[in-house]
């Protein structure tokens, strides 16, 4: 019953995701031990002069310095807490937006159902990403914004699925005798409905993790996102502002690059082991 | 007649989530922070000519008379003056589609052709070395940001390499009697390529896993296994057989997949200064642009709303069982 509280222990490739999330959770919980220096801070080499575009390894900078004399190794190092805040903040919010309607609409149907899923309908005619452009040139430059538009578009996805589960649910026999013994609509939503649906919520929230950090990465890239926190989607903006691909900068804005494909994809990892857990049958 | 009431209320539900779409967008862009005309308004114009300009714009009036302006104006398809280019921005936008369209199309064509045969491929050997390292590394390639794929490529092919030019969609200088003429021109090719490679490798996924799963599935059933016991060779089953069924759904995806790609050209584009629509959108954004802004966003909207309502009736089409219940 309580299947998608587990984690999907079973598969090589879901393990291997998790291992990758504890690996960028300990990062982010010790980054002021592990960075080597303040990440915004302006450096000097020895002699005084702007530690500015150094490569790897020159003096005590591990991955090198950007143009203004940042280092980008500690900036790699905090960068892992904004993402993290962002991909799971982001993906418990969609998740819990989605399931509430989802379940709302498949449970009660009629008219409630009509409204919510032409919503739905509405959400997903409305494009992403420049929705979040718009959205964030609007408000103050904040990481939240992602958050928020992502609350307010992308549960989407996940309400459509959580619906039709919830509508097979509906018509079950021990659905129907709780009914009839009298059960009320909310005990009978979180004792039968939620615990079969949670899977499929975790499932939703664990590509959303992904969804996140991407947007955030992509809104930070295109200068919309906040000046004051280091994240990754900055470091790129930063290093393709300052001529880094023609610096042949590539100790600059490939770690990043390769930070965000590890996270993003050990969420979709992870989501497979769900899948698997929902529908054994599959298997692939 | 059932299969026409349902594209007919399919359609109907299209105009209603236009509707929406548009409303959505007029309230964003009218009860967004500061004044909106702040970027146009000349900080020397005496208090006289900026309220002239209010006027002119339709903005002092009270907001549901501005809303059914706006609705009348959008049905004559226009779209209001760029507050920069003091040019119509229905024109602007349209100038800049043909761009966003060759990129998108010419990216998920070669994504779908290679994910098609590389899904089929994969299926075929199900549980093989081969498949065990393809499946996560296709994977990864959905986890990239494109932007980050982009300057990649571009570090490395066009730096590095200087194989390919940094961005544009022609050599500085080059003259073309017509679009036509840029369009099928070396230089434009040479400059698309890149920008279709960073597309290309980030869509391939989806076709390729969905083109794989479907072929599992479709190996499973009756008729595959009735090719197989009338001693059709393996090849001759999966290519004659098991691909023409799981490639049916890949396709109805293609419609999905340009909706998806046309929202995501917008970082690629910049990364690639494409002119392209997304790219106009970001520096229309920036510049608080708001009605090229507001235009850009609204066409962008359209290919995706018209693109899921053809990915629906194509499906309906395709397997009658969705229009026969």
């Amino acid at each position: 019953m309580v299947a998608g509280l587990r984690l999907p222990f079973h598969d090589p490739l879901a393990i291997a995701g998790i291992a990758i999330y504890v690996f960028f959770i300990i990062v982010a919980i010790f980054a002021p031990q592990i960075a080597t220096h303040h990440p915004t801070e302006i450096l000097f080499t020895d002699d005084f002069q702007l530690a500015g575009d150094l490569r790897p390894g020159a003096g005590e900078f591990l991955m090198g310095t950007t143009t203004l004399g940042r280092d980008v190794f500690s900036q790699l190092v905090w960068g892992s807490r904004s993402a993290l805040l962002i991909g799971l903040t982001a993906a418990f919010v969609v998740a819990l937006i989605g399931s509430i309607i989802g379940v709302v609409a498949g449970y009660f149907g009629g008219w409630v159902d009509t409204i919510l899923m032409r919503l739905a309908d509405v959400a997903f005619g409305i494009p992403f990403l420049p929705f979040v452009i718009v959205l964030a040139a609007f408000l103050e430059p904040s990481i939240w914004n992602v958050v928020f538009a992502m609350a307010l578009i992308l549960w989407r996805d996940t309400g459509r699925v959580i619906r039709s589960q919830t509508l097979t649910l509906r018509n079950r026999a021990y659905v129907e005798a709780a009914r009839i013994s009298g059960s009320s609509d909310l005990k009978i939503i979180l004792r039968h409905v939620v615990p079969n649906i949670l899977p499929l919520s975790f499932l939703y929230g664990s590509i959303a993790i992904g969804w996140a950090i991407l947007t955030e990465a992509s809104i930070s890239f295109l200068g919309f996102g906040d000046p004051n926190s280091i994240s990754w989607g900055y470091m790129l903006q930063d290093a393709y502002a300052s001529q880094a691909l023609s610096k042949r900068a590539y100790y600059w804005f490939v770690p990043p690059g390769v930070c965000i494909i590890l996270i993003v994809s050990a969420g979709f990892f992870i989501s497979r082991g769900y899948e698997k857990i929902l529908f054994p049958k599959l298997d692939r | 007649m059932k299969a026409i009431t349902a594209i007919g209320s399919r359609v109907l539900q299209t105009v209603f989530v236009l509707w929406a779409v548009v409303t959505i967008l007029f309230l964003l862009f009218r009860l967004m922070p500061g004044n909106p005309m702040a970027a146009y308004i000349d900080p020397n114009f005496t208090p006289e000519q900026q309220d002239a300009l209010m006027a002119r714009f339709g903005l002092d009036r009270p907001l549901w008379e501005q809303y059914f302006v706006y609705l009348g104006n959008l049905l004559k398809g226009d779209l209001g003056e760029s507050f920069f280019y003091r040019t119509p921005v229905a024109e602007r936008v349209l100038a800049l589609l043909p761009n966003t369209l060759i990129l998108t199309f010419s990216s998920l064509i070669v994504a779908y052709i290679f994910g098609v045969l590389a899904g089929a491929y994969l299926a075929w050997t199900r549980g093989s070395r081969v498949e065990q390292v393809a499946v996560p590394l296709v994977l990864t390639t959905r986890a990239m940001p494109e932007f980050w794929l982009g300057m990649l490529l571009l570090a490395f092919f066009s730096f590095t390499l200087g194989w390919f030019p940094a961005g544009g969609t022609r050599s500085p200088g080059a003259e073309f009697e017509s679009y036509w003429a840029l369009y099928t021109s070396r230089d434009f090719l040479v400059h698309l390529t890149l920008p279709v490679l960073t597309l290309a490798i980030y869509s391939q996924g989806l076709p390729l896993l969905l083109m794989r799963s479907n072929m599992l599935d479709v190996m499973k059933e009756d008729f595959v296994t009735m090719a197989r016991i009338k001693g059709l060779s393996p090849f001759s089953v999966v290519i004659r057989h098991a691909a023409r069924n799981a490639l049916l759904p890949v396709m109805t995806s293609f419609a999905i997949a340009v909706g998806y790609q046309i929202q995501g050209n917008v970082v690629v584009e910049t990364v690639f200064s494409w002119p392209g629509l997304g790219r106009e959108l970001v520096r229309a954004v920036s510049a608080s642009d708001y009605p090229l802004a507001q235009g850009a966003f609204l066409m962008i909207a359209v290919v995706v709303i018209l693109m899921n309502l053809l990915a629906d009736l194509l499906y309906a089409l395709l397997d009658p069982r969705v229009t026969r219940e």
